[in-house]
């Protein structure tokens, strides 16, 4: 067989667009699942605002579900979320349970 | 368009930093960027110094910038901007491109404070117009937590771990927001993702000004400062409400507190979840303790003083 040269190998490495990181999923690093809770939203969007991994969809304004593809279940969301009369929009929940 | 600063307009605005980037759970570095590339209603072009941000925005063929962005090394974030805006200037000139684009350098305390210092130094004299944002973790986490000059007094890093000898670090933090406001530039400011509004109105501002800016912008990073993932943002509240990281801004000389704090709160309530802070806590470390609130308070005082001066 003839030996291959640099130019017969398959281009790598290169970056062809931008924002192709949406093609890299990182939600199987999560531990702990956030779950929303829809009736104790106020829509105060802090969740969508502090996510450090864009994982958190909001459509014409209005809160919308998590992307679990992406969520990497910090629980900041969780914590920073104000819920409806001292009940929160967001708990935690073990992954696998 | 310009967007008004109310979370719902925000949200409808394209992501520029997408979601499959590699920083770590719970980390406060994307959102900083996030909400500098939220208030930024203009097409910007970015340079990066090496760190955090740097490798794990960018690995391989997957980016999670939808901007053009160039990867510098540890030292020229701000020097290769320089030369990116010089450019830009000059096609402007020559009526090769009429865009209104803006330029921001984004760096870590390590790439900020130490290695690119003098770049950093070099641009902001030479006058270039653009922004630097420094993401101040307070260490190098990117190599495993080594000191940097931004590291606070009394934290525990892998190069100045505390035990029996030392007690965690012995010196204070450089001041970098001073040292750049010391270099007569339009404006430097200092931020905290907490309070979101401020940080993005002061980056609203920056874009208008023509000229050097810098910003510094506290970045909890719960891997160095030994904190869990969720408490980024509690983190940086009580940071600013302690008067650890005093929110203000110098423009043209003119120092002015953008925040106070309605109680201003014992720093310990900002160690205290930290465990690069833990040994503080012991009896024998709280000479140290002390030392750090007389330090906080010191600082604030000046601050108050400088800002009545104006």
């Amino acid at each position: 067989m003839k030996p291959k040269g640099w130019k017969d190998l398959a281009p790598g490495a290169v970056v062809l667009e931008g924002g192709s990181a949406v093609n890299f999923k990182t939600g199987s690093w999560r531990a702990f699942r956030p779950v929303w809770k829809e009736e104790n939203c106020i829509q105060c969007l802090f969740c969508w605002l502090y996510c450090p991994d864009m994982a958190i969809k909001v459509k014409d304004g209005k809160r919308a579900e998590f992307d679990y593809d992406f969520c990497k279940g910090c629980g900041i969301c969780a914590l920073e979320c104000p819920g409806k009369k001292g009940k929160k929009a967001i708990e935690m929940v073990e992954e696998g349970k | 368009m310009a967007t008004g600063l109310t979370l719902k307009e925000l949200s409808k605005k394209e992501d520029r930093l997408t979601h499959g980037h590699r920083m770590c759970s719970g980390c406060g570095a994307p959102t900083v960027v996030k909400m500098v590339l939220l208030a930024t209603d203009y097409p910007v072009i970015a340079s990066n110094a090496t760190g955090c941000l740097e490798v794990s925005t960018c690995i391989s063929e997957y980016t999670a910038w939808k901007i053009p962005w160039i990867h510098t090394a540890f030292e020229n974030a701000a020097a290769t901007l320089s030369g990116v805006e010089t450019m830009y200037r000059s096609l402007k000139k020559r009526g090769m491109i009429d865009k209104e684009i803006k330029f921001i350098a984004f760096g870590g305390d390590g790439g900020t404070y130490d290695i690119g210092l003098q770049s950093l130094s070099g641009a902001m004299e030479r006058g270039h117009d653009m922004i630097y944002i420094c993401y101040d973790n307070g260490a190098y986490m990117n190599t495993g937590i080594q000191r940097s000059s931004a590291t606070p007094l009394g934290a525990d890093t892998t190069t100045c771990p505390a035990g029996s000898v030392i007690p965690g670090k012995l010196r204070s933090r450089k001041d970098l927001t001073k040292i750049m406001a010391a270099h007569n530039i339009p404006y430097a400011a200092q931020a905290s993702p907490s309070h979101w509004m401020d940080l993005m109105k002061k980056v609203k501002k920056a874009h208008e000004i023509k000229g050097p800016k810098f910003m510094n912008i506290l970045s909890p990073c719960n891997r160095g400062w030994r904190s869990k993932t969720n408490d980024s943002i509690t983190l940086s509240k009580l940071a600013v409400n302690s008067c650890y990281w005093p929110l203000y801004e110098i423009e043209d000389g003119v120092t002015k507190i953008t925040y106070t704090p309605k109680e201003k709160v014992p720093v310990a309530e900002f160690m205290k979840p930290q465990g690069r802070f833990k040994h503080l806590f012991a009896p024998e470390n709280e000479w140290l303790l002390k030392a750090v609130q007389e330090e906080v308070d010191k600082e604030w005082e000046k601050l108050q003083k400088e800002a009545k001066c104006g």
